[in-house]
């Protein structure tokens, strides 16, 4: 129920109208007494509550007519703010260029979980479309009181709301709101976060009257960035500023037990902040801090190196104790299925920890004024940075307001949110503003990482070649050892260093398809973490959190078992995949990309230089995506060059095919990064993997030559989401690519020409 | 410590006052005020803080200022305007590359340079002019696009 019905505008509106004696016609604006004493049941001058079962906390008319959209989530690069004016330009009937979108600001938005599993448009743009119908569904019913006609004969272009028989009867969105609030309440599930839904009574539109919606519309931010005209995080300045930097022990685990401040007394302005573990320094000049952080001289406390030795990486997880173990697929009896097997095929992969190793390290500014609180932040969590920095400070979370401004690239919880927390605890210590940068090698060094793991898997056949059992295991870190963001102290590196206890959080995944077989069980366990606090080897989500691990074995697997039943790896997969948009996706890439029907491995090449072709597919979160790689390998360098990939992909209704296919290209790039070549490296005291030579990504000249991007459109469908599905496939593709150029399965990433040559040797 | 530079940057004159061995960077970001070349590693390893200097792209995250001399320093924000783009400025836009952005300076500025010299460049001079440049989001294929569009443009 609305506050409009509540109140009795609508008798007030009589008396001041007349009945139905407005007209109001083009050019003559309604008088700002009378709209205001019509608008006091739906717009009031003064902004209701920043809550989320409020319509002016989502969105507001300005007096231009502009719209401004207040999101609680943010673009990381693939343009959703695009995606989002779309959504709420077709639902109020605005012109997209109306249309202003605010991005994790928690002044003026709520919690709708950051940049997250992407749920950008699959969740926050869901609850942005229920917000602006509900928008025009009450600004039409304003209209009618208004221009005393009923609501049903009103039609709305471009924010102007008239009469569908009498054109003359008309008023504008601002006219009606331009400059106040909506007071309209909204019913919200009372969950914050991702989970946040929160829809008035309006229906949204039916997806085929969509006009905006679908188009391929440009972002406008490309052309600020490219002239150097928007400021990222890192550029952001304030009066007073000082230039901060962290320290961290050369030895994981150990802390400070002396610090000699003499040894940079000579780097001008320079102030040691220091309290139990955490270490850092302020300075007026960048220069200077940094000088000061590399100078420094530190006692660190004797601690046993933490780490196994990374050749035995696989070998500790598969040993390591279980922490939590999880089944969470089933059918069927396995074990009596493989009891009775007239054949067993199984294989064993492995997955590295990986980095975010974002285009640079994290950058925040925290300035402390009075009681207030203000932060500029890269995270993909604002409102969670928010409530981190509240408990990191002990200051109420109103007295917090955290502001997301572009960072140097982020996928998943990477460094961002530890950097508003260092920051704060900066500058709380200085009582200046502090802008916080960390260098690259605590950008590699020590973001938390994607989890290493171990995928167990195998198949029972009868005697006929069919598949009767399947069972798919995972063993490996946590994706949560510290969680998706920096919200409480116990998952920060300032809250471990200054002592708060970590609290591992277990969770996994296991593969997301359709396969249908009699007996299948899919499972996970987790182990604990290599180091209780302030690890560098923490884990956490890294872009499709476990989803290129897993998927890497399940998909390696499946064309496993159709080479070793002679079938052809698309084929075979059709088979046994049951849900009709799984096989939509692949037999369109199969199509696409003129997939030949034969079985792997082809037996026609000699000499160094071969090719094969590979399919993987997967599902994600109602996402689904099939993946051709084609790929040369030098067999004398062990290079591989993934030459082409054809992409098929459904992700229910496409708000914007072009950012949809740009987003999906990163996702494949980036894909082929991930398995060719990267790999965090550690030794027994730390992470080794400190810059762009210890942790390659792909070079340019290595980047693929083409990507086919086949978009399967579902406007009938809720859109999905497409920030990570198409990575997730990847490394199983270009796997099974290599499968079918050289005959040789190589089961761990990263395949690196290293490892490549010496499993084809 | 400190010593007096005197810098040309954008065709402006700027004069900082700062410690030699301090890179140009923290120069052109502290004191002359631009947000556009960014620091990445510090090491020379990404192009995040790429800047011509008389007309050669340089990395001035590892530039000491006592090595700049009286070079004219060219930026991003000294390349083009919306109003008067350079070709790759106008390209990156039709074309659309960016994720996050953050690296644009290193290859628009080494595209720049490149293309200042080199016309008509095959695919394979333009990703060897390239290489070495780090785009974390994958942004590759669209780069790509823009540097062979832009190279179009300038004949």
């Amino acid at each position: 129920m609305t506050k409009f019905e509540k109140t009795s505008s609508f008798s007030r509106r009589s008396v001041l109208l007349g009945g139905g004696a407005l007209v109001v016609s083009v050019g003559a604006a309604v008088s700002l007494d009378t709209v205001m004493s019509i608008g006091t049941a739906h717009a009031q001058g003064a902004k209701p509550p920043l809550t989320p079962d409020q319509l002016s906390s989502y969105i507001a008319v300005n007096a231009d007519g502009t719209v401004a959209a207040y999101f609680g989530k943010m673009d990381m690069g693939h343009g959703l703010h695009v995606a989002i004016a779309q959504i709420v330009a077709e639902e109020l009937d605005v012109p997209f260029k109306s249309v202003k979108v605010f991005m994790g600001d928690t002044g003026n938005s709520v919690n709708q979980g950051g940049a997250s599993g992407s749920t950008g448009i699959q969740l926050g743009g869901k609850q942005m479309r229920m917000a602006s119908a509900e928008a025009r569904r009450v600004l039409v019913e304003m209209a009618a009181g208004l221009l005393s006609v009923p609501a049903d004969i009103l039609v709305v272009n471009d924010g102007m709301v008239s009469a569908s028989d009498d054109k003359s009867k008309r008023i504008s969105y601002a006219e009606m709101l331009g400059g106040k609030y909506f007071n309209v309440q909204l019913d919200w599930n009372k969950k914050l976060g991702n989970e946040l839904y929160a829809p008035g009574k309006a229906q949204p539109k039916n997806p085929s009257e969509h006009k905006i919606v679908g188009q391929p519309i440009k972002r406008e931010d490309v052309a600020p960035k490219v002239f150097a005209q928007e400021d990222f995080v890192t550029d952001i300045k304030v009066p007073g500023m000082v230039h901060g930097r962290m320290i961290r022990p050369a030895v994981a685990g150990s802390v400070p037990v002396k610090v000699d401040e003499s040894s940079i007394q000579n780097v001008p302005g320079v102030k040691v902040v220091w309290d139990k573990g955490f270490l850092g320094v302020v300075a007026d000049r960048e220069w200077d801090a940094i000088q000061a952080a590399e100078k420094l001289k530190v006692e660190w406390s004797a601690v046993e190196p933490p780490f196994p030795d990374q050749a035995s990486l696989y070998d500790h997880i598969r040993k390591a104790p279980v922490r939590k173990a999880q089944v969470e697929k089933q059918n069927g009896d396995v074990d009596a299925a493989f009891a009775a097997a007239a054949k067993v095929i199984a294989a064993d992969y492995e997955w590295p920890f990986q980095s975010h190793a974002s285009m640079g390290p994290a950058c925040a500014l925290v300035e402390i004024k009075g009681d207030q609180v203000t932060c500029w932040s890269g995270t993909q969590k604002s409102h969670f940075v928010q409530e981190g920095l509240a408990l990191t400070l002990g200051v109420p979370l109103d007295k917090v307001h955290v502001m997301f401004r572009g960072g140097p690239g982020s996928y998943g919880r990477n460094d961002a949110d530890d950097c508003a927390m260092d920051a704060a605890v900066l500058a709380k210590a200085v009582g200046k503003p502090v802008r916080l940068q960390y260098m690259r090698d605590q950008g590699t060094g020590w973001d938390p990482k994607g989890p290493a793991s171990t995928h167990k898997a195998r198949v029972a056949l009868d005697a006929s070649g069919k598949v009767t059992a399947y069972e798919f295991s995972s063993k490996g870190f946590s994706r949560v050892d510290v969680n998706t963001n920096g919200g409480k102290p116990y998952d920060t590196l300032s809250g471990q260093t200054l002592g708060v206890a970590l609290k591992s959080g277990d969770g996994f995944g296991v593969p997301a398809e359709s396969y249908a077989f009699d007996n299948k069980k899919l499972s996970w366990e987790t182990i604990p973490p290599l180091l209780d606090r302030s690890s560098p080897l923490r884990t956490s989500h890294l872009r499709d959190p476990v989803g290129p691990q897993i998927h890497f074995a399940s998909e390696s697997f499946i064309d496993e078992v159709a080479a070793a039943v002679n079938a052809d790896a698309i084929e075979f997969r059709l088979r046994h995949i049951k849900e009709p948009r799984d096989v939509a996706v692949i037999k369109a890439a199969a199509e696409k990309a003129n997939w030949d029907t034969r079985p792997s491995p082809r037996k026609d090449q000699t000499g160094s230089k071969v090719s094969g072709r590979g399919i993987a597919y997967a599902q994600r979160n109602g996402t689904r995506v099939a993946v051709i790689a084609e790929v040369d390998v030098d067999r004398s360098t062990g290079k591989i060059f993934a030459r082409k990939f054809t992409v098929a992909h459904d992700c229910g209704q496409i708000i914007n095919p072009d950012g949809l296919v740009k987003c999906i290209e990163g996702n494949i790039v980036q894909g082929v990064s991930r398995t060719l070549w990267e790999e965090v490296t550690f030794d027994k005291k730390a992470v080794t993997s400190v810059d762009w030579i210890s942790y390659p990504i792909l070079d340019i000249t290595e980047t693929p030559g083409e990507v086919n991007v086949v978009l399967i459109n579902h406007p009938e469908l809720p859109p999905s989401g497409a920030g990570e599905p198409s990575i997730r496939p990847v490394a199983a593709a270009i796997a099974n690519a290599i499968f079918d150029a050289t005959g040789v399965r190589i089961r761990r990433v990263p395949f690196s020409p290293e490892r490549v040559k010496a499993a084809l040797s | 410590m400190s010593q007096k530079f005197n810098l040309s940057v954008n065709g402006k004159a700027h004069t900082v006052d700062a410690d030699p061995d301090m890179p140009l960077l923290y120069a052109l970001r502290n004191d002359v005020g631009l947000n556009n070349p960014h620091f990445g590693c510090g090491l020379a390893q990404c192009g995040a803080c790429t800047v011509q200097l008389d007309g050669q792209a340089i990395r001035s995250c590892v530039t000491p200022l006592s090595a700049v001399g009286d070079g004219k320093i060219v930026t991003l924000a000294g390349l083009g305007t919306p109003e008067k783009p350079h070709p790759i400025q106008t390209a990156y836009v039709e074309e659309q590359v960016p994720q996050c952005g953050y690296c644009i300076n290193g290859w628009i500025m080494t595209a720049a340079a490149f293309l200042a010299t080199k016309k008509k460049p095959s695919e394979a001079e333009i990703k060897d002019a390239l290489s070495g440049l780090k785009c974390r989001c994958g942004t590759h294929i669209s780069i790509l696009k823009a540097v062979k569009r832009a190279a179009e443009m300038m004949g």
